[in-house]
């Protein structure tokens, strides 16, 4: 480890807030991860409702959802683009305080939702339940969040804006559009509230939204740690700039077109579907080229594989990153979607992005952070392995199993017997998805052992930091570094 | 920086030197998509199929006269709608139903959408049409079918069947993952709220009127949130009428 360098970033840039959002992330994910057990559980095993509203499936699933997109992966992506913003830029934070009203608000937000969620306050549009009051909340500390981030780079000593940087700007403004235009509603109480949109026209904003959610929150936003931190951990730049100009621009421009294909066959103009498809058919190019664009940034020294556990996390990510932005374009295809939609391929498609790409480049990302922001090595390096294949394993098992039951699900609805009738009823679809069901919360299980051994092998590893005092030494006295 | 001083080269990098350009550009390059795929479904006619079959719609004889339904002295229900003659606003007790079924989050296991395909005209019915959730706020078309479709549900099943249903799911249906909702029973509907609710609805363009909004006491009187929820269901796909052999969706 270059200890100067760090020692002397620092003292140069604003990195406490930067801890902080980096211990939430991993709280966060564990939450997350173990409310997302339980409600597979509760689909497996239906007793575990206990008959109790606050803990009943259509209840805590917002919860499991806003806990792993807006908690674990709001707190990664605060976190990184602080860290990242500053270290390419040269220049500590515009607004440290700024960057202080974010991590606090934010939390804030996230307590609020594991209060409000539990007892029924919804305005039932998926990944934007929150209500109105919350909704506010959330715009004022997400343009905090964007603000100074700009301003942070109108600041820079740089000559040019690096790449990571045009990807988080690409999802803050998104997400601004979509967070204002989506939660457009009338109050009708404290707690309560109508969209302003109704049917078809509020179909089409929802998934206008949901699919940007994932398009630019979950990836954009992602892929601009991916550009940090993978050519910052292989030690190697990344392998084409001109890949990552067109990757940038074809992902800004076209991911915003997708939402349509959620709504294919629906009362949705075809139109308008068609065209959501073409553009998800399109996307596959730019996407792999980003995923080859990081891989490639290997190119020559494939062998650090073998010994750089945090690399691991970050290249199987884009391995799952390539998958799933395959998966995605061929669901979006009419013919494929008319037996994939409405069943757990969907679920099994979302969480090859959600528990292979989004968590496992955060996870890579936040274990390079442990040891730059705490200026020691891991706690323990065989702990980081165990993660990897934990993790690596749980997620596997979860889409296998998803996979399995949603085109079981989709062929048992359309299928006829020999009298040209139907030849399941719905619920002997129900019942022969259940041994999917069980592996499906043995897998989510797996994943969940290794997030808890992540959180511990990080909390080891922030107490070993503050006995040995390796922060206390970074930070040092100025004057006696300058000595 | 040496580099500071030489001039760029072309519009990439005039942007990766401007911070303030980068933003401009990205963000009407971010705002095409959205604008071409949503506001056209706000003006183009063939969007709502009731601009082609205006009788999707029902048309009350005299506005701003006749509530939807009212009670009568004697406590009985009146309606000046029959089945079939047309979507219109949910009455307080199948809005108040609707609200419940938000809350519970019904919406993530059941979808209210059917597809033109033939073993789901068999299986639930008509497929579904636009102008069918024109007064729905938001919309409940749902992404996911762990429990079956719901757009078509009304009338299939008996009032008593959907109160066991939802009290007991595995006492009807043995296979059933559907948690139990028993707290429907033990709650009463509360009107004030309801009339504050229909209100804001008006609002934001849904045609109730006044009659509706001063009928809602006597109709939500002494009734449970299980009442609620069960208006709601047995009203579910079957506003209008809707004929076989018509193409309703081009």
């Amino acid at each position: 480890m270059e200890a100067t360098a760090d020692y002397s970033a620092e003292r140069k840039y604003d990195f406490d807030v930067v801890r902080w959002f980096t211990i939430m992330a991993v709280v966060y994910l564990v939450v997350g991860a173990g409310v997302g057990v339980y409600i597979a559980s509760e689909l497996a095993w239906p007793f575990l409702n206990f008959d109790n509203p606050y803990i009943s499936f259509g209840r805590l699933r917002p919860v499991h959802t806003n806990a792993v997109i807006f908690a674990f992966g709001g707190c990664t992506l605060m976190g990184t683009a602080y860290y990242t913003v500053q270290r390419t830029c040269g220049v500590s934070l515009w607004s440290n305080k700024l960057a202080w009203f974010t991590f606090w608000g934010w939390n804030a937000i996230i307590l609020l939702a594991v209060i409000t969620l539990p007892l029924g306050f919804t305005q039932s549009k998926e990944y934007a339940e929150l209500e109105w009051p919350i909704d506010i909340l959330i715009a004022v500390v997400w343009l905090a969040f964007t603000f100074n981030f700009i301003m942070t780079i109108a600041n820079r000593k740089s000559s040019h804006i690096y790449v990571s940087n045009w990807f988080f700007l690409g999802m803050m403004v998104m997400i601004v559009y979509l967070h204002v235009v989506n939660s457009l509603s009338i109050p009708v109480g404290l707690m309560k509230s109508y969209s302003l949109f109704s049917g078809v026209q509020d179909a089409m904003i929802q998934w206008w939204w949901g699919h940007n959610a994932v398009g630019f929150y979950l990836t954009a936003g992602f892929l601009g740690i991916m550009y940090y931190f993978v050519p910052k951990q292989a030690n190697r730049p990344i392998y084409s700039y001109r890949l990552s100009v067109i990757h940038f621009w074809a992902l800004m421009f076209g991911y915003v077109w997708l939402g349509a294909h959620h709504l294919q066959y629906t009362a949705l103009p075809d139109w308008t579907g068609s065209l959501g498809a073409a553009v998800s058919l399109a996307m596959i190019i730019p996407s792999w080229g980003g995923a080859v664009n990081g891989m490639m940034t290997l190119s020559g020294a494939w062998d650090k594989l073998r010994t750089d556990y945090v690399l691991r996390f970050l290249i199987i990510a884009l391995a799952f990153y390539a998958m799933s932005t395959f998966e995605g374009p061929v669901m979006s295809l009419k013919t494929v979607n008319a037996l994939s939609h409405y069943t757990d391929w969907t679920i099994g498609h979302v969480h090859s992005g959600a528990l292979g790409w989004v968590a496992g480049i955060s996870i890579g990302a936040i274990y390079h952070l442990m040891t730059r922001l705490w200026h020691t090595e891991m706690w323990s390096e065989k702990l980081v392995n165990v993660h990897f294949w934990t993790a690596t394993i749980g997620t596997v098992i979860y889409v296998v199993a998803m996979w399995v039951s949603g085109i079981m699900q989709g062929l048992m609805w359309r299928a006829y017997d020999e009298y040209g009738t139907l030849a399941y009823t719905f619920v002997e679809s129900v019942a022969a998805m259940h041994p999917y069901y069980a592996m499906r919360a043995v897998g989510g299980g797996i994943f969940l052992i290794g997030a808890m051994i992540m959180l511990f092998n990080v909390l080891m590893t922030v107490w070993k930091s503050v006995s040995a005092g390796s922060l206390r030494e970074a930070r040092g006295p100025t004057a006696v570094a300058a000595a | 920086m040496a580099e500071k001083n030489t001039p760029p080269k072309g519009i990439q990098e005039r942007m990766e030197r401007n911070i303030w350009g980068l933003l401009i550009v990205v963000a009407i390059v971010l705002s095409v998509g959205g604008i071409v795929e949503i506001v056209p479904l706000f003006y183009l006619k063939s969007t709502e199929e009731a601009n082609r079959f205006p009788e999707i719609v029902w048309n009350r004889d005299a506005p701003g006269s006749q509530p939807i339904v009212t009670v009568n002295e004697q406590g009985q229900e009146q309606w000046n709608w029959n089945p079939g003659d047309g979507v219109r606003p949910y009455t307080a007790l199948e809005l108040a139903g609707r609200d419940i079924y938000q809350r519970e989050g019904c919406y993530l296991c059941h979808s209210q959408q059917v597809r033109p395909f033939r073993d789901e005209r068999e299986r639930y019915g008509h497929y579904s049409l636009a102008s069918e959730s024109m007064f729905d706020h938001p919309f409940q078309w749902g992404s996911k079918r762990t429990g079956p479709d719901m757009a078509r549900l009304g009338g299939k099943y008996s009032d008593e069947w959907h109160r066991q249903h939802l009290r007991e799911p595995t006492a009807v249906v043995p296979e059933s993952v559907m948690p139990a909702y028993p707290w429907l029973d033990e709650r009463l509907v509360n009107p004030k709220k309801m009339q504050r609710h229909m209100k804001g609805l008006r609002v934001i363009g849904v045609p109730y009127n006044d009659s509706d909004i001063e009928a809602a006491p006597a109709l939500l009187e002494g009734k449970t949130e299980m009442d609620a929820m069960v208006a709601y269901l047995q009203v579910l796909g079957t506003m209008a009428k809707l004929e076989p052999g018509v193409d309703y969706r081009e």
